[in-house]
């Protein structure tokens, strides 16, 4: 059952996790010259972003590496402070500045990382790492019970087995529910998921992210999934964002965004994706004209940071960036920041 | 296409370690690749495809060992190599001229410390030592082009370009010999969508030009489907089947191939329910009996456990060019 199909309740209560502007800007050492002239450079990894995850629903980040996206998982987790911007939970604004606050926020808002290799220690068996997770977050519940149900409710089955074992004697699809086991033992209302399949064989990525979808119907958990392939996200999410150069570009209901795509940044992912059904060599009319890489997030460019790869650029993107247009303006919530969706610009370049 | 056979294996076996605890990574496995096409190899991690292309090529560091079979590469003219017993200095001569590879990886197979056109060179250098600098940087230019970066960029660093830059140099280090095998190791894996088709409309547009085979070695089913002519999909060590792509995607016939195509969620069409595969993939050390993929395999019946299949044309069935390994398919059948 999708989420879409449920009866959502109205209201505010229903968004878990909401940013607001949320910008993140990395200092670069400075060069000697630099100190002649007060510049400080940054690299501006994430700019404006703005997102809500809701109960129940899972939402995709989709970008190329280097987009950002995972520096906004980070920000979400309060690993990292943000420049500017507003976090709040549940409407409240959230001011962690680690210790206790920190320690009761992520409580609620918990990460599973890309690389179940790296994010589960070699030396302790899954017990501790699950053990710890419990002892530091609910103190005063039953640990063997807890153990018992965290692990069933990862389908790693029979519990008694996989309790001892150390991360070396499990596959990677296993590692990687230990991972979301922890992360499930504090009991969290929302799950950011950093690429959480990339790195697991192809046969088994579609288990896991089935897990995924489960826990978020059976718990009601706001998920936010960030990945580079778009076709997964497809599969998987209710709504979609997606991300370029440190900025969402578009943004709307899973549908919507892949079979509908609006900003030509979309269209090129799309249509760069592999696709069995497509036959080698034929070009795609957006791939063939869009070439060039991600601009350097030092110094963006101007205006829309799309245009210098855009197709359709016009002359208002190489100065102005776009806001969030709707797309097909009846409401659906499907937007893209471009300039090709608002009528008087459009205009404008044709004459 | 002429069915021109450039390079073959035959029954090659290798394995990690001697003796009892030797864990056998590639078992018996033979594969042709024909002149001018694009083999893909694809499996998961640790079915062994990356150490059948580097035992083929006696590019194994040890432990690996190369426990049997045999490897025959067909010049354009005159007698058939045999790689496995050809002598250190003539390998080593054999190499990058004949046969090229990128590596997995390779954005990082770039030495840090050299700019871009020094490495270029210096495989001309080191295979045509008669030749002068300038023609070297002639051909060095000639290359970068070749690919699509400007010759401007020939005296830069490696860490000046970016990914798939670094990757384009890869691709035309290997081709600076004109070889007519080109071995890619997961070649895109650490690139973005974008820049992956970028790199493998190039070489697909350059095999077209300039008449080289490619071997394609990767996870990415979905992307070999589209980029190869003819599939081979390990799984245990072993091919488990070979077919011509489109025909592979249209109607796999081993129920692991039918898996992997359906762990992809498509783009387009509708939105369906998947479900992977289940289990995971076998630890080499501890083999199941029969067939590898049987404890996974969701149409499995008696002999499955008991013996394992071999790879074979399918039986009953009229298209040619195809094989299989596996129970269903086979002649002596039993009844499940």
């Amino acid at each position: 059952m999708t989420a879409s199909t449920k009866p959502t309740a109205p209201g505010a209560t229903d968004v878990v996790l909401e940013a607001v502007g949320l910008t993140k800007h990395f200092p670069v050492r400075r060069r000697p010259r630099d100190l002649l002239t007060r510049t400080r450079r940054a690299v501006r990894a994430v700019d404006d972003v703005g997102l809500v995850l809701r109960r129940g629903q899972v939402t995709a980040m989709v970008g190329e590496s280097g987009s950002g996206k995972s520096t906004v998982a980070r920000l979400l987790a309060q690993l990292v402070r943000q420049t500017s911007g507003r976090i709040s939970l549940h409407g409240d604004e959230v001011r962690t500045r680690g210790g206790r606050a920190f320690r009761a926020y992520c409580r609620r808002v918990q990460l599973v990382f890309q690389d179940p290799f790296a994010s589960l220690n070699p030396v302790h068996t899954v017990r501790y790492h699950l053990t710890r997770a419990l002892r530091i977050h609910h103190r005063d519940r039953d640990v063997t019970a807890a153990l018992h149900d965290l692990l069933t409710r990862v389908q790693l089955t029979p519990p008694e087995q996989f309790l001892a074992k150390y991360p070396h004697e499990l596959s990677g699809g296993q590692r990687q529910r230990v991972a979301i086991a922890r992360a499930l033992a504090a009991g969290p209302e929302a799950l950011l998921a950093d690429e959480p399949v990339s790195m697991l064989d192809v046969s088994i990525r579609l288990g896991v992210l089935n897990l995924l979808r489960d826990l978020r119907d059976r718990l009601d958990l706001a998920i936010l999934y960030i990945t580079h392939d778009i076709a997964s996200a497809r599969y998987f999410a209710d709504d979609v964002l997606v991300m370029y150069a440190g900025q969402v570009v578009e943004g709307g209901d899973g549908e919507a965004v892949t079979q509908r795509a609006a900003h030509p940044y979309t269209r090129l992912l799309i249509a760069s994706a592999p696709d069995p059904d497509r036959i080698a060599g034929e070009a795609d009319e957006d791939t063939a004209e869009s070439g060039g890489e991600p601009p350097s997030l030092i110094d963006p460019p101007a205006g829309c940071r799309f245009h210098p790869r855009c197709p359709h650029a016009m002359a208002r993107c190489r100065t102005e960036a776009p806001p969030r247009l709707s797309v097909d303006g009846n409401g659906s919530g499907h937007w893209a920041a471009c300039w090709l969706y608002d009528a008087p610009t459009v205009a404008e370049a044709a004459t | 296409m002429t069915r021109e056979p450039v390079l073959s294996i035959r029954n090659l076996s290798v394995d990690y370690g001697l003796g009892d605890a030797a864990v056998r990574a590639v078992r018996d496995v033979s594969l042709t690749l024909h002149r001018g096409e694009v083999l893909g190899l694809a499996g998961e991690s640790g079915s062994g495809k990356s150490t059948l292309a580097y035992g083929m090529l006696r590019l194994l560091p040890p432990p690996g060992v190369i426990r049997g079979g045999q490897v025959t590469y067909h010049p354009r003219d005159g007698e058939p190599i045999e790689l496995l017993s050809l002598s250190r200095k003539r390998l080593r001569r054999f190499r990058w001229a004949e046969v090229a590879i990128v590596f997995q990886g390779a954005m990082n197979s770039l030495n840090p410390v050299h700019t871009v056109a020094t490495q270029l060179t210096d495989v001309i250098a080191a295979h045509e030592p008669r030749t002068t600098a300038a023609a070297r940087r002639a051909r060095a230019v000639e290359l970068l082009k070749l690919v699509g970066i400007n010759a401007d960029r020939l005296g830069s660093y490696p860490h000046q370009l970016s990914g798939g830059m670094r990757q384009r140099v890869m691709i035309a280090m290997a081709l600076a010999l004109e070889p007519r095998v080109v071995v890619m190791d997961e070649p895109t894996t650490a690139l973005d969508v974008v820049m992956q088709r970028q790199i493998l409309a190039t070489l697909v547009e350059l095999r077209e030009r300039i008449g080289f085979s490619v071997l394609f070695i990767t996870h990415d089913l979905s992307l070999l489907v589209e980029f190869s002519d003819r599939i081979a999909i390990m799984y245990g060590g072993r091919i488990v089947e070979s077919a011509p792509a489109a025909e592979l995607y249209r109607s796999s016939l081993h129920p692991y191939s039918d898996g992997l195509l359906h762990s992809f969620p498509a783009l387009r069409g509708p939105r369906r329910e998947l479900s992977g595969i289940p289990g995971s993939p076998p630890d080499l050390r501890a083999m199941p009996a029969g067939c590898a993929f049987h404890p996974r395999c969701p149409k499995a019946f008696d002999p499955c456990a008991d013996r394992a299949p071999e790879l074979a044309e399918p039986a009953g069935r009229e298209d040619a060019g195809r094989s299989v390994a596996c129970w269903l398919h086979t002649a002596e059948r039993v009844t499940p």
